[in-house]
């Protein structure tokens, strides 16, 4: 694509960016409508295709995980996401924790991270990964919170949630998706 | 087999080193040793006929402000009784004998004793800790335990 400085920006007054194929402003010269429509969606198709295959590291390290393996099978089934679980990092875009982490398992948590591909997305699972749970207090073993460790973009509150929270979880973390800019400039 | 019983055998074959039955009426009552014996005692234990304590349920470590103790629960498959044995230790030096080579199965009861109460089993076959990791400082059960402020950088 030429860089041309109107691509990036937001489309103005007009149709919404979520329609796919709409025409947003004026072609730029030089080049056809089709160009230009491809620009200004290929955020938009880049965004939904990641946040329709949301493969997710299996990471259950207590009871919830549990609930998480309920989410995944067929009463729940997160596949219509799809979300599928992975068993290795490097082939996962999201990291589920679910359950306590100890300080003994922190390394390895940062570890997984730093091994899954960009761009990836962190749901803390349950009050254990939120802020340290039932072990909040006078417990010498247990971290208060995933987030000390990784950055994470959706909490979901429970002890543990129950897995309709699981998956209202990871559509919101669809939302966020489908709202970050990959082309030209950085909303 | 009785608990008295046993406790007047233990008695009669290693003397002073049988302190006393405690816990009569509990399941199971157990016997006081002195921690120095215990192996011997646990050898008897287990190789004796009429007793055959071939398995060691569960081992734990005990903290009684003033002093330690190891408590043992051994269970006979053979002639379905069970008893309880305890050593008591003293604060500034916990360690007794291990009896891994009695009961294999007491290699990781002791490593868990020995990573939250810090008590020493001399001899053992591979004494390091088991539950929390290498470089942690301290053993949290004992109940002067202070808390580390951090951990690896990590708030605790
Ligand atoms: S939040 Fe509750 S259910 Fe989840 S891991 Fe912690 S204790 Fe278990």
């Amino acid at each position: 694509m030429s860089p041309d400085p109107a691509h990036g920006q937001p489309p103005g007054p007009g149709p919404p960016p979520a329609a796919p194929l709409a025409h947003g402003s004026a072609p730029s010269p030089g080049l056809g409508p089709e160009a230009h429509v491809m620009v200004g969606n290929a955020d938009l198709f880049v965004n939904w295709s990641r946040k329709s295959s949301l493969w997710y590291l299996l990471f259950a390290t207590a009871c919830c995980g549990i609930e998480l393996m309920q989410a995944g099978a067929s009463r729940y089934d997160m596949d219509r996401f799809g979300a599928v679980f992975r068993a290795t990092p490097r082939q996962s875009d999201l990291m589920l924790v679910a359950g306590t982490i100890t300080h003994k398992m922190a390394d390895r948590v940062k570890r997984l991270y730093d091994q899954m591909p960009e761009p990836k997305y962190v749901i803390s699972m349950g009050s254990c990964a939120n802020t340290g749970g039932p072990f909040y207090k006078d417990s010498y073993c247990v971290v208060k919170g995933v987030d000390l460790l990784i950055p994470v973009d959706v909490y979901i509150p429970g002890c543990p949630p129950r897995p309709e929270a699981l998956i209202d979880g990871i559509m919101s973390l669809q939302k966020i998706i489908m709202r970050k800019k990959n082309f030209g400039a950085k909303a | 087999m009785e608990a008295q019983v046993l406790f007047d055998t233990l008695k009669g074959k290693f003397g002073d080193a049988v302190v006393e039955l405690q816990g009569e009426g509990c399941s199971p009552a157990f016997v006081v040793v002195a921690p120095a014996s215990v192996q011997e005692i646990a050898r008897f234990l287990r190789d004796d006929p009429a007793l055959s304590f071939d398995s060691l349920m569960c081992l734990s470590g005990v903290d009684y402000k003033e002093k330690f103790a190891v408590a043992y629960h051994l269970h006979s498959m053979k002639h379905r009784h069970a008893i309880g044995m305890k050593a008591f230790l003293p604060r500034e030096t916990p360690s007794l004998p291990t009896v891994d080579d009695v009961w294999p199965a007491a290699n990781f009861h002791e490593r868990e004793a020995f990573d939250l109460f810090g008590i020493v089993f001399e001899g053992s076959k591979d004494l390091r800790r088991i539950l929390l990791p290498e470089d942690w400082e301290g053993h949290p059960l004992r109940k002067d335990y202070k808390y580390p402020d951090f951990y690896h950088g990590i708030k605790v």
